[in-house]
């Protein structure tokens, strides 16, 4: 084998390896997790990151012929559908939880975001203000 | 020959009051039947506490589960019995395992004449370089008629059992109304997605079933790609774009057309084939687009069949209407 032959292999079966790697810790976070929410962040680790890498691995390690080409769109795919899963979910979750204010920050409308942040602010001052004020009595 | 009957004197008869059943214009039992709300048990509280007092005492006093000799032996035993138990059924399987003759050993018994003949002549006889699709579509196309013939009926008894009819009697098209409020919201991400993703999918089945005969793939796996891409058109968008596209009507023709189609071609070839008479079906060149005979035609019969079943019981099982 050559230098070069040899620095692919090398390079294919590092990036496959590091595939695996992020697959056992998408794993172990979705176990280890409880909310859906952050187990959803986990699984999305493996769907996005792990199956790219284990993706160009495989296509490294293979050379380039016209299966390469089925692994990228393979890569596309997921990347266009998994995200798109994920915000279904979330948004099934947000939808139907009533008690979602426990687990995450619930903004109402997202429309007076800008506004609603801003007040949160001003409050926050107010309050520190208070403190400073306390503590020099 | 009888004479025609007036209208009071068939009211009369056994027959008028049989079809008036059997089409349910008139339930039998209302006004006859008295119909009345069942009164619930009420169990008072001092029966309650009889009981949960004794299931108590039969725990304390007579089993004394803490204190009883026997019953902790067994307990131990049976966890250890257990451990043994998987411990050698596994080691069983494994040696089964190691036990097994190599594969592709020649005097195994799946080694026999049927599948050196398929995979020696099997390009000749059916013309197609996929070996599996020469044969389930051209040695056993009967067993896969079988098959599609068991999916219609599948999707016909899910019809029988779940179809609500749009101009049904007693507020079913209410029914179907509400149900329609209930649908997800429409979400722009997803639609953005389906819009891209939607032809290509549909595309790529239509592939797949066209390409059974040359690559991995055929009727029943490019068929589930396109139903899959029309569940998710559905989706995405709703019934009130889908209803344009695919009606019960559309569902009835399309697989009539398929199963009679792969029915009759089949039965040609088999009477034909079968008899070492000429069939006049030519096949082709092997590895052209059109090549392998009658094989082109039953995919696309197959494929259309199965993407009809997936829509279908998606549609039927989330709200029993197209």
């Amino acid at each position: 084998m050559s230098a070069w032959e040899w620095i692919r292999l090398l390079a294919g079966g590092a990036l496959l390896l590091g595939g695996l790697l992020i697959f056992l810790i998408e794993m172990y976070g979705v176990f280890r997790f409880k909310y859906v929410l952050n187990r959803m962040h986990a699984a999305a680790l493996g769907d996005t990151l792990g199956i790219t890498c284990s993706m160009a691995g495989l296509m490294l390690l293979s050379g380039f012929r016209f299966s390469t080409l089925k692994m990228a769109m393979v890569i596309v795919f997921l990347w266009l559908t998994s995200p798109v899963s994920s915000h279904l979910l979330a948004r099934l979750e947000a939808g139907t939880n009533e008690e979602l204010g426990e687990h995450c920050e619930v903004y109402e409308k997202l429309e007076t975001l800008e506004a609603e942040l801003q007040d949160r602010r001003e409050e926050q001052q107010m309050q520190e203000a208070q403190e400073q004020k306390e503590e020099a009595l | 020959m009888g004479k025609l009957k007036s209208q009071e004197e068939y009211e009369k008869t056994g027959s008028f009051r049989f079809w008036r059943w059997l089409d349910g214009r008139r339930d039998p039992y209302v006004g006859q039947v008295e119909m009345q709300p069942q009164t619930p048990v009420e169990t008072p509280e001092l029966t309650i506490r009889e009981r949960l007092w004794d299931s108590q005492a039969v725990r304390d006093k007579v089993y004394d589960i803490e204190n009883n000799k026997k019953l902790n032996f067994f307990h131990r035993v049976y966890v250890l019995a257990a451990i043994v138990y998987c411990a050698g059924l596994a080691m069983i399987l494994l040696a089964m395992v190691a036990d097994l003759p190599p594969t592709g050993e020649a005097e195994r018994p799946v080694n026999n004449e049927v599948s050196a003949r398929y995979i020696e002549s099997g390009l000749q006889e059916t013309g197609a370089v996929n070996i599996v699709t020469g044969m389930i579509l051209d040695y056993r196309a009967f067993d896969t008629f079988g098959e599609s013939n068991v999916l219609f009926a599948a999707t016909t008894t899910v019809l029988i059992l779940l179809h609500m009819k749009k101009k049904g009697k007693d507020g079913r098209t209410e029914e179907i109304a509400n149900d329609r409020l209930l649908e997800p919201k429409q979400d722009a991400i997803l639609q953005a997605t389906a819009t891209v993703l939607v032809p290509i999918i549909i595309l790529f089945g239509i592939y797949v079933i066209l390409n059974g005969h040359l690559s991995p793939g055929g009727g029943f796996s490019g068929g589930a790609i396109i139903g899959a891409g029309l569940i998710l058109y559905l989706s995405a968008f709703g019934f009130e774009r889908t209803e344009k596209l695919f009606t019960e009507k559309v569902y009835k023709y399309v697989s009539f057309a398929a199963l009679t189609t792969y029915c009759l071609a089949k039965s040609y070839s088999f009477f034909t084939g079968a008899n070492h008479l000429e069939s006049h079906i030519p096949l082709g060149t092997p590895g052209a687009i059109l090549s392998s005979g009658l094989i082109f035609l039953l995919n696309i019969c197959v494929g259309m069949v199965v993407a009809c079943t997936m829509y279908t019981f998606y549609v039927m099982f989330r709200k029993g209407d197209f």
